[in-house]
Formats: structure tokens, sequence, C-alpha cells
């Protein structure tokens, strides 16, 4: 197996492109065990950890430049003001040594259903750019997950960066575990309200073969906030409203049994977690801590 | 001041020593029985500089990997090792034809082939080795043996296995056997019934004001200790071998590595490495012959370390258990009977089931009194994994049963928990249900007591959430919402050392001589330290005994006679017991140079701070001085007193050596919309006759209340049709910190008689009413019947 260690983002694509089944790894929190179980034995490891514009996030008119190698410790110190949704999912992401290491790149290129980010990041409307030799491309995060363990990175391309806009309303982020604390994902659900906007984002995870929106959830909660007047008015959150929308939310999920969860008790998580989050997250809205 | 080491001090001297094998250990930490020294291995361990058995190195020595089955049950064909053989850097592939001596193992019977040679029983039964220079080129040379299997359907069920369709319904009916639906369900060849206990004492026809009924099963836990299994054999050259393995006894793998290999006790030398935990996991082999044939076969040393999926299917699991209990009481609370049938699924090979069968069966009631009892118990084969030893027992299973069953008996007589409990408490002079008269305190009405006295937990206040303390934890499912609190209670009783007629003894070699004009003792036995704080518990005695402080730890290994098991929370009693007559023994051989050097009268003298005293302190002169240039060296064993087997008809004997009680308290916070779960307090109050070391009681106590607590709310391998489908650290759950809550623990010292010093085995009781009681709360806050462990998020939430 070669092992690759660029340190300029040149010399990284340039690699990339010579050796297109080449994994990149960073914190190696997901590879090393996928390669320590013998599940995955890729012929070139591609180290990242030594390109500095991939381990360093920045403010890019206006929005949050986060470089693919960030590590989760490092959202949850410094980017909890501005990616409140983000860093609240990186907070249930492993252990403290696990977040020290592991990144939301590494998230994005395994694509697993289960992965913490990804709600979050489908519900903040995050682009993904993604670079090889020939340029640079951006990929919004609702297009990017493909299937299972499948994203839309080319062989040829490296995850450089997520984009993300600073949140002009409330986000939450929930998950579900069977212990409370180093466990992966029974269910997830990640909601963002954007009020400069009046829309509604959401992510879900764990309870389909991708990490995905609830569209139909969205628009209904937007339409009825629009139509009932409340984001002007910030008057209480009806409860069948965030009834309804939990259901909704449910609705979007495709999941299975497996080891770690039933595919019912998935979809009934989902409906509670997304009743909650609305409820807290309007809850903000109303004191305007979210705004 | 000395630094604690672990010097590379040759424990074997025929064979060079490996690096990492264990040295001397010693420290100047202070303390005898009753005071909590610093461990002489903690600061190594604590630093990172411990050398566990997985460090275990020698230049030029060999990587072994094991080829297993695929499947739970199938014959085997052919194997075909030519394209692995011819792999380059590959030195040796090994089949059943190559085992030298008998292809048998086994702890209690010797039911298990060490490479299956015909008939594969369980996924990831041992079928090849091979031997490489380096790890990788084994493993994927592993990979290119091809074995021929015809695969057969796995019998999973344990009841369908012994032809049980039907639980018995009826006091005194055996359960209704059926034909075995084809010859192949046999899965040994005199059939799938390991052991059946039979338990009869007094009416089974009695009748009761009350009867509650329940069936209740608990999952396959995992010891889940962190260290691999993992070991060196080195050749000697001369046709014999030198192994060093993180084991729980070495003398009873020397006993099956002899049998398996050929060779005699002398040829096959063990010594401990570095055990990273053990929990009944390492009670039976796992590298150790396959490490030691590899080595024989090359002339080389061979190292063998599974990764973390191996180790899963590299060491038998607790029993899972199917259980039915009837219990029948007076209006007023008086237990009148107990009928129990107990389904124990022992997997594919004994292992320890039979002995696991005869805990589970004897104490299967608990800790009360009651008149008439009926309890059927069975150890089953099935082609599920093999299951054996695990903290706890066969004790662990059938406490979530009884008493879940106590809990219903008291809801269905409108009385309190801990009443109905106290009501039918055992105590000092009770009879158990296999007709032995408890002779010790025991404190079943006191423990449960002083639990309810203990202050609860404040009640949250709904201000300043702090997410950890939530069901959920950070992932922030709930705020409070949905939130609910119960409290549960559960006492227990669980037999310590080995039972049933068996003379588990210690050995203990105890040396003293003049060191620098200070008395130096060096103590050696083959107990097995696994973390448990043994090695901190032997200097403590010598240190009493002896009157000296500086005491060395030698390596274990079969140098010294057996120690027993590092199991059945027996060391300290037995172990403890060998080093105390070994310390005497020493003491009146000192006693006896001394007459040389004086005339005072020391038949009352004792050994105190370094020199020999009179009853009345003064001191007549120094240990040292009497002691001069000799060496004195005193070997004992220590045998408990002896037990009987029981009747197999009526169940009846003097089973048990001693018995050990605890009872818990949980507090449990239920987020009852989604089933997530927060243990808010786990309170515990044990009888331990006396603690030698209170701080390493405290711990075993909390460590003991965690694993419990584990298995019911999160631990568990689950099998589907024979396999394993979580066999990782990711999906086999243990507690986090974050899952762990205080433990507010108050230790009873009601000294037992019989045992030295008064001890009492303190490991295993925390283990077993732990999780009854956390169950037991879980119930309360969901007036859910909840008769399965591990409570899933899923039987809460009812999706």
């Amino acid at each position: 197996m070669d092992f690759l260690q660029p340190s300029t983002m040149a010399e990284a694509l340039a690699a990339k492109a010579e050796h297109p089944g080449a994994v990149p790894i960073a914190g190696g929190t997901d590879v090393m065990v996928e390669m320590n179980f013998d599940k995955h034995r890729p012929p070139a490891l591609l180290d990242v950890t030594r390109v500095s514009e991939l381990t360093e996030w920045g403010m890019d008119d206006g929005r949050v430049r986060l470089g693919a190698g960030v590590s989760y410790t490092r959202i949850i110190d410094e980017l909890g003001d501005r990616l409140p949704g983000l860093a609240m999912a990186s907070r249930t992401v492993g252990s403290p040594q696990i977040r020290n290491r592991g990144t939301v790149g590494g998230n994005l290129g395994a694509a697993s259903p289960a992965g913490d980010a990804h709600p979050a990041l489908l519900a903040a409307d995050a682009e993904i750019e993604l670079q090889s030799t020939a340029g640079t491309r951006v990929v919004k995060a609702h297009e990017f997950y493909l299937g299972v363990k499948r994203n839309a990175a080319r062989r040829d391309e490296l995850i450089t960066a997520i984009v993300l806009t600073p949140p002009s309303g409330p986000q939450q982020f929930c998950k579900i575990g069977t212990r409370n604390a180093m466990v992966i994902s029974v269910a997830a659900f990640g909601l963002a309200l954007h009020p400069d906007r009046r829309v509604v984002r959401t992510g879900i995870g764990s309870v389909a073969p991708t990490p995905r929106r609830a569209y139909a959830a969205e628009e209904f909660l937007a339409a009825e906030l629009e139509s009932a007047g409340l984001w002007e008015s910030r008057a209480e959150l009806p409860t069948a409203l965030a009834r309804e929308f939990g259901e909704k939310v449910k609705a979007a999920g495709a999941p299975i049994d497996d080891v770690r969860g039933t595919a019912a008790y998935r979809l009934h998580s989902l409906a509670v977690m997304a009743r909650r989050a609305v409820t807290w997250a309007w809850t903000d809205y109303r004191t305007a801590r979210g705004t | 001041m000395t630094t604690p080491t672990q010097a590379t001090t040759p424990a074997a001297a025929r064979t060079r020593t490996p690096i990492g094998a264990p040295g001397r250990l010693e420290n100047d930490a202070k303390g005898g029985v009753g005071t909590s020294p610093q461990r002489p291995d903690g600061a190594l361990k604590v630093t990172g500089e411990f050398a566990y058995s997985s460090d275990l190195w020698m230049d030029n020595m060999l990587w072994g990997v094991t080829l297993r089955s695929p499947h739970p049950f199938a014959r085997i064909r052919a194997v075909d090792i030519a394209a692995a053989l011819a792999t380059p850097g590959v030195v040796a592939v090994l089949t059943a034809a190559d085992v030298p001596g008998r292809n048998v193992f086994g702890l209690e019977l010797s039911d298990q082939p060490v490479l299956a040679d015909d008939v594969v029983r369980y996924q990831g039964e041992a079928v090849a080795l091979v031997a490489a220079d380096h790890p990788e080129i084994a493993r994927q040379a592993a990979k290119k043996i091809r074995v021929d299997y015809q695969v057969w359907e796995p019998i999973t069920d344990a009841r369908a296995a012994l032809g049980h369709p039907t639980w018995n319904r009826l006091h005194d009916h055996p359960a209704e056997d059926v034909e075995l639906s084809r010859s192949a369900a046999a899965i040994h060849p005199k059939g799938n019934l390991v052991r059946h206990l039979k338990i009869r004492k007094g009416d089974p026809d009695e009748a009761a004001d009350v009867v509650v009924r329940g069936e209740y099963s608990v999952g396959m836990q995992d010891q889940a200790f962190l260290g691999p299994e993992s070991g060196l054999a080195v050749p000697d050259g001369e046709g014999g071998v030198d192994l060093y393995v993180a084991t729980q006894w070495l003398h009873v793998d020397q006993r099956q590595i002899c049998t398996a290999l050929g060779l005699t006790p002398d040829q096959v030398r063990l010594t401990l490495a570095g055990v990273g935990g053990a929990f009944g996991g390492r009670e039976d082999l796992s590298m150790h012959v396959h490490g030691c044939m590899l080595a024989l076969h090359t002339g080389k040393p061979v190292k063998m370390v599974y990764n973390r999926e191996e180790s899963f299917f590299g060491h038998v699991h607790r029993h899972p258990a199917e259980m039915r209990y009837e219990h029948g009481a007076t209006r007023d609370g008086t237990l009148v009977f107990v009928n129990c049938d107990i389904y124990f699924d022992g997997g594919a090979y004994a292992s320890s089931t039979p002995a696991v069968v005869g805990n589970g069966g004897t104490m299967g009631i608990g800790p009360y009194v009651v008149p008439n009892v009926r309890i059927d118990a069975y150890g089953v084969y099935t082609n599920n994994p093999p299951c054996g030893a695990m903290r706890g027992f066969g004790s662990v299973q059938t406490a979530f049963a009884y008493e879940a069953q106590m809990d219903l008996l008291a809801a269905e007589l409108g009385m309190d928990p801990i009443d109905l409990r106290v009501r039918n408490a055992m105590a000092e002079g009770s009879v158990t249900p296999h007709g032995q008269t408890i002779d010790s305190p025991a404190p079943v009405a006191e423990l449960l007591q002083r639990l309810r006295e203990m202050p609860l937990p404040a009640e949250p206040d709904g201000a300043d959430i702090d997410l950890r303390s939530l069901p959920g934890g950070v992932a922030n499912s709930t705020h409070g919402e949905g939130v609910k609190r119960g409290v549960g209670y559960a006492v227990t009783y669980k037999n310590v050392a080995f039972s049933e007629g068996f003379d588990d003894y210690s050995t203990a070699r105890v040396q003293i001589e003049a060191h620098q004009g200070n008395p130096l003792v060096v103590v050696h036995t083959a107990a097995a330290e696994v973390g448990q704080g043994l090695v901190t518990i032997e200097q403590q005695i010598c240190r009493t005994e002896l009157g000296v402080e500086n005491v060395i730890v030698h390596p274990k290994n079969t140098d010294v006679g057996s120690g027993g098991s590092t199991s059945a929370s027996r060391q300290t009693y037995m172990t403890g017991g060998a080093v105390k007559l070994a310390c005497e023994a020493v003491r009146d051989r000192i006693l006896t140079l001394a007459r040389d050097r004086t005339d005072a009268p020391l038949d009352d003298a004792a050994l105190v701070d370094g020199n020999i005293v009179t009853p009345s302190g003064a001191v007549l002169m120094s240990i040292a001085d009497a002691i001069g240039e000799a060496v004195i060296e005193e070997t004992r064993e220590h045998h408990h007193r002896p037990t009987e087997e029981i009747d197999p008809e009526t169940g009846q004997g003097f089973a048990h050596v001693q018995y050990s009680f605890s009872a818990h308290r949980a507090v449990v916070d239920v987020d009852t919309e989604l089933g997530l779960l927060k243990v808010v307090e786990l309170a515990c109050v044990q009888d331990v006759g006396k603690a030698l070391n209170a701080d390493a009681v405290v711990g075993q106590i909390q460590g003991g209340s965690a694993q419990g607590m584990g298995l019911a709310i999160m631990e568990e391998i689950v099998v589907k049709d024979g396999k394993i489908r979580n066999p990782s650290f990711t999906d086999y759950l243990i507690p986090t910190i974050l899952d762990t809550p205080p433990m507010p623990i108050q230790v009873l010292e009601y000294a037992d008689p019989h045992a030295p010093y008064g001890l009492r085995g303190v490991g295993e009781a925390p283990t077993i009413s732990s999780g009854p009681a956390v169950a037991a709360a879980i119930r309360q806050a969901t007036g859910l019947p909840l008769t399965r462990v591990p409570i899933r998020p899923e039987h809460i939430t009812g999706t």
C-alpha cells in the first residue's frame, strides 16, 4: 500500500489525479477502523493533514469556509456561534479523543447514512467544495449524498471545504443512541429555521440509505408559519403544528431494521425528535436568542 | 525512594526471556491487612509502562493467526492449505492432523477440538493455523486456505435443542419431550443436554393464596475485557515450550495444553503475562495450544494477538437464559412455594456450563426462605457461540427473574417490595433450597433496610438543564420532555470459591531474607492477577503476618503449585489464605532461629515493624538479626472446608463454601417517549466479612455494579441464526462514564468464622444485584413488565 504525504494543495490534487484510488485520510477515525477490521484495503492512502488550506477555517464574503480537515473539537470550540447546528452535532461525535481527530471532511468522504454531521449540513444548506487538478466545483449538501457510502466526489477530486452561511435563525440537532455518549446514531435530526428567507430546512440521518432532507415537512412548516403570520408575531407554536411537523419528518424516513435498532423505532424517534426540536427552536426564535 | 519496577527477571531459565515478560513487582507502599496501600503495578499501569500480553516481543519471532469457521454448523469435507503454505513469508500452516497429542480440550468436559477435524459447531471455531514472519502476511495467507464445508442448518434455540417445546406448567411434571426432528439435531454424540439440575424441597403441591407467574429472558453478555487474547510461545529446543499468556488459571491451562501437545507438565511451563481484564472470559483456552503448536513445529517463538473482532469469537460469553418462574405466597406475604425452569444456552461446547447450571439452580430463587421449591435448571448445547464463565456465573441470569417476581408478588399483594423481601429474607441459620444451612452471618434484611434509609438523589428542578444529566446526554434528545423517574431494589447472594465437592486449593511460597539489614520478603504464587489487585493483597498479608515492609511479588508462573482460578470471587479467600499459612510457617522458622540467639520466651512473640516483640510490645531483637545469613522459604497449600456433590434427584447437599450478599437501589430517569435512559444513582450495600483493602473492595463493587447495569440496559451480543451480528465495540456497547452514575456504597463487615480474616469474596455479588435493581426502576418508571434484558429503547416505546 502506498502512503502519499503531500504538503501543499497542489501536491495533494496532483497525487489524487495520479492515484484516483487513493483514500484521503485526515483523523483516520473511520478509515483506520475499516482497515483494521480488514473491510477495506485501498491501494494507497493520501494523508491530507499537512495541507494547511484543509485544516483551517475562515470567513469569505460573509460565509464560513470550513476546511475539510478541521477537527470536531475545533468546530465546537471556535464555531459554536457561527455554526450552532454543526457544533451541536459535533458534540455528539464519539469521544473527546475521536473529536480531536475526526473531521467533517471524513464524515463526507465516508458518506455513511449515520454520519453525525450530515443532518446539520443539510439543515444549514451547506455547500461542499470539491477540487481537482481540473478546477474547483461546489455541490449542495442535498445533492452530495448519492447512495449508501457513495458521494458526489469524482475519483480525482478531494473534498476540500464546506461552505456555510451563518444562521439567521435558530438551529437544533438531536440524535438517538442506545448509550449516552460514544455511540453511532440510531436516528438523527437536524433543523434550521431561516427567518431571513422564511424557509425551514431539515436533515435526517440513519433513517434512509443516505442522509436526506424531509422536504414535505419543510414546506409544510414554512407555509404554516407564513399563513399564520408567526414569523412576524413570534407567537407560540401550536402544539398540533409541532406534532404534525414531526409526523411529516417521519414520513421522509425509509429505514431498515438492524443491530442498532428497528425501522419502526427509528421512525417513531424521528417524529419525537422533530416535534421536540421545532418546539425548542421556536422558543429560541420567540426569545430572539436564535436570531 | 524506590521507583516501582517491573524488571525483566528471567522466569523460565531454559529459554531466553521475551521483552514484556513480567518482572518482580515491588514498590515502597506500606500497609498491611485492613489498609489500602497503592498497588505495586499501579504506577506502571497509570503511566502506560505496564507490559500487557500483547506487548510481548522476541527478535526473530513469528506471528500466528487462526482461520475460523464462517458457519455455525457444518461438516468439513476437505482443507487445502497448499496456496497458503506457498505464500512467501509463511513458515507453517497447521490443521487438526498436526495436533501432536489428543485433539481435545475443555474446562469441565473435554469436548472441544483444538482444531476442528470433522465438524464445526459454531461460527468462529478454529480450523487452521498460520505462522509467518509478519502478521499481515499470516492474515492474508490464512484467507488462501480453502475449506470445503457442507453447511448444515444450525440449532439455535436451547429449548428446541432439548426437544422441550413447552414450559413445565405444573408443579413437578417434567417438561414435555418430543422426538428431535432429525438425527443431526444432536450437536454432540451424547445429545444436547449438558446438565439437568433438579432441586426438590418440601411439597410441590402446597397451595398458596396468591400466585404470580412470569417468563424472563436474558441476552448474551460479553466480558468486554480491553486486552485481547494474546501470548508468546517459546520453544526450548528440547521438545518443550514456555508460554507467556494472559489467563485466569495457569495450572488448568497447563493440564489441557499437555493433553493436546502430548507433553508432560515439566515440558510445558507457563508464565502469566500482563492481563488486561478477564471477568471469566480467560478461563478457557484461547491461543494457548495454537501458539505452542506453531512454536514447536517451527522451532521459533510465536506470538499471537487477536484483534477486537476475533476476540468476540475467541472467548466464551455469558449464557443467555430463558426462565419461567411461579411464586406462591400467603396473603400476608410469606412465600409458600417457588417453581422454576431455567434454560442456559451453553452454545457449541460445554466450557463451564455444568457449574453455571449448578450455581444458577442452587441459588435460583434468591436469598429467601421458602419451604417448598422445585427447580429444573438445564444447560444445553446449541450452535450458538460457546458460553461459559462470566462474573456472577449463572446467578446473574436468575436474579433478573426472581427479583422481578418479588416485585410482581409485592404488587399483587399490595405490599412494599422491600417489606416483602425482608419478611422472607434469609438469615444465619436459614436453610437453602438445596438443604444447606447458612452457618455464618447472612444480613439480607439489614442490607435492604440500610438501602431504604439512604437518602434519595434530588429531583431535577427544571432550571439550567445540563444535557449530561438527562437520558440521551449531549445527543440533545430531551430537555426533560417525557422523562419519568423510577426507583428499584434488588438483593442477591452468591457462592464464593468452587462448589459441589471440588477441592480448588491455592498454593503460596513465601521467602524471607535479610537484605542490607532489613527483612525482605518475596511472595510467589501462580494465582492470576487480572487487574483485581491480588498482588496488593499478597503484599498486605505478608506485611501483617511477618511484620515487614518490603514485599516483592514474584512473577506468577507454574514453578510453584496451583493458585486455582482467578474466578468465583475466590482469590483473596483462597490464595490470600495460602499466603497467610506460608507466612505463619515462615514466622515459626524465624522464631526458631531467634531461639538460638535469645533465652527470652518466644512462644507468645509477634513480628511487628521489623522486630520480634513480646506481647507487651518490648523489642527482643530485629527480624534481620534473627535471620542472619539464612534464607527461609516455606510453601503451603490452602484448602477450604470440603463441600459435597448434590443429590442428582433432590438437589440436596452441602454444596457451597461460603456466600456473599449484596443489595442495590437504582434510581433511573426514563425518557418514556424515546425509551432512552439515565441511571441517576446506583446505591449498594454489601457484606464483605472483612475488607482487607477497603479501596479495592469499593472498586470491585463499583465495577461489578457497572457491569451488571450494562447487562440491564445495553450489553448484548446479538446472535441471529448462530452468527454474531455485532462483534465490535462500535455495536457491542458497554457503559461509558456518562452512563455510569454516582454509587453510594456501604460496606458491612460481619466476619465469616470459616474464612481467613473472616473475609467474604467481593467481586461477583454486586454484578448480580445491580442489573435487576436497574430493571426494576425502569419498570416502575414506565409501568411496563419488561421481562427481557437488556432493555432496549423499542421495548419501552413499543415500536
